[in-house]
């Protein structure tokens, strides 16, 4: 075994005692949406009819609809939460014993980045599991074909945290850019109502939540669960995960950013 | 002094912190296997210097050599021929002692068996075996230290790099670790730079940089210890103020 993969074991380890360690986020992380499937869905269905767009057959009730975009509120939640606790990390100086660790930065980075998707995607597991038994399931192996697209999501965002991260210097400070991105994030894209409704009620909000790679990222898990494909919507989201990566190396790059101003 | 015969050699460092300028041209060399107190008041520029030792940012100008290596071309190396303690701990709290220990061997590449032993035998060194099972957050400051020094030595490095180490701790706790790390140096011939602002950490033997802002003023053998070093720092820096305790 590699010292690169040692130390990934090492990182994913720690993450996953800090998380297994702290119940209350995991009721947290499932609360929340739970809250949106049982409770704001039930009313909603009513007032919003749905028509048959892909990946859909047939029609669904709006419960099934929201789904792809709760597990994206998981992981976007979970991406925000992992990038707090790299904020936090660095206000506590345990990110310098990361950091100083004889591994390339981008590989230390990216250590982070996969155990707190790997988190990500657990906890949306279990969303799914519950949302099985409250009677919202999918084809069997399209639980399977959401695997890797839910990782990628998770990526997408979680590189949007670190990069976001490396520009805020105090704790307090982060929670309100968390609230600035989380919030719009969700709301502008295809998580709660298909695009097209959008569009009837606004062709300015359509387009903005085109060009939000969440919407990309809700739409790609939308088609895996159903076992297909949305070459746009992955690949959106791909880029996405290049260009937040991108960002978070340049932002805790030794040269600039926030750890030359906190070292 | 070359970087072949020193464990740790700075050459010509300079740093600015916006305009404000952290170090300007600092060199010295610590021999291997010896002690070097760097001692300075606080605002004297140690903590930017363990940063840019750390590969943590780059220097604007300058050379830093760990056990050989350049910090800035072969950073890798560098970083794991170091052993670091920053003045701010880098324990995660919330795990047991002994998972930080292996969190730590695992950034460096240790696992297994391997891992376990050398964190086994590096808790037993610095007499905190017993501790191993407890959560971070239950040891007190003393204890915490004790366990980054621990850590830092885990994977064997050829140099030691201390700021201020012993911040917070009682003046018995001070003591001991400051025999600890003397003891370490003397067993194990690994190369300290222990940065520092109380002369009564600096040991007859060490070798002395006195940094006081931005610049090395003084480079040698400890001419004197306890209050006579005091006075020493007064003479070189002739600054009453910025006086070390």
């Amino acid at each position: 075994m590699t010292h690169a993969l040692t130390a990934l074991i090492a990182i994913c380890t720690r993450e996953a005692l800090r998380f297994f360690g702290q119940r209350s986020r995991m009721i947290a992380a499932l609360v929340r949406p739970l809250i949106w499937l049982l409770v704001f869905a039930a009313g909603f269905r009513a007032a919003l009819g749905l028509s048959i767009t892909e990946p859909y057959e047939t029609y669904i009730t709006y419960e099934t609809y929201i789904v792809p975009g709760l597990l994206g509120m998981i992981l976007l939640f979970n991406g925000m939460q992992s990038s707090l606790s790299l904020v936090m990390d660095r206000e506590l100086g345990t990110m310098r014993l990361l950091l100083t660790a004889p591994l390339p930065r981008w590989w230390l980075l990216s250590c982070k980045l996969i155990a707190g998707a790997l988190i990500g995607v657990i906890q949306a597991y279990a969303f799914l599991g519950i949302a099985a038994i409250y009677g919202v399931s999918y084809p069997a192996f399209g639980y399977v074909a959401a695997f890797p697209v839910m990782l990628i999501a998770a990526f997408m965002v979680g590189a949007l945290g670190i990069a976001l991260s490396s520009t805020v210097r105090q704790l307090e400070n982060f929670a309100g850019v968390m609230n600035f991105v989380i919030f719009p994030m969700f709301f502008l894209s295809s998580a709660l109502y298909p695009l097209w409704k959008m569009a009837e009620a606004s062709a300015l909000l359509h387009d903005i939540c085109m060009v939000n790679p969440f919407t990309h990222a809700v739409e790609a898990l939308r088609f895996a669960l159903y076992l297909k494909l949305n070459p746009l919507a992955l690949g959106v989201t791909l880029g996405a995960v290049v260009l937040f990566m991108a960002l978070a190396l340049w932002g805790y790059d030794p040269g600039r950013g926030s750890v030359r101003r906190k070292a | 002094m070359t970087s072949d015969s020193a464990g740790i050699t700075v050459q010509g460092v300079s740093y600015h912190w916006g305009a404000k300028r952290a170090l300007d041209q600092v060199s010295f060399a610590v021999p291997r296997g010896a002690v070097c107190a760097l001692l300075g008041p606080n605002g004297a520029g140690k903590s930017t210097l363990f940063g840019l030792l750390t590969g943590l940012f780059r220097p604007e100008a300058g050379q830093l050599v760990l056990a050989g290596h350049d910090i800035a071309r072969a950073t890798r190396p560098a970083l794991a021929a170091t052993g670091v303690v920053f003045q701010q701990p880098t324990l995660d709290l919330d795990l047991s002692v002994w998972r930080n220990m292996l969190y730590f061997a695992g950034l460096h590449g240790l696992r297994g068996q391997d891992a376990r032993d050398r964190a086994g035998a590096a808790l037993t060194r610095l007499s905190m075996q017993e501790r191993a099972g407890e959560k971070v957050r239950a040891l007190n400051g003393g204890h915490r230290r004790r366990l980054e020094i621990a850590r830092a030595l885990m994977h064997d490095p050829q140099v030691l790099l201390l700021d201020e180490p012993t911040v917070g701790l009682d003046a018995p706790t001070r003591a001991a670790l400051t025999d600890q790390v003397h003891a370490l140096a003397r067993d194990s011939g690994i190369s300290v730079l222990w940065a520092t602002h109380l002369t009564d950490e600096v040991q007859a033997g060490d070798h002395l940089v006195i940094l006081h802002q931005g610049r090395v003023l003084s480079e040698g053998p400890t001419p004197a210890v306890g209050p006579a070093l005091t006075d020493h720092f007064l003479a070189v820096t002739g600054d009453q103020t910025g006086a070390p305790a």
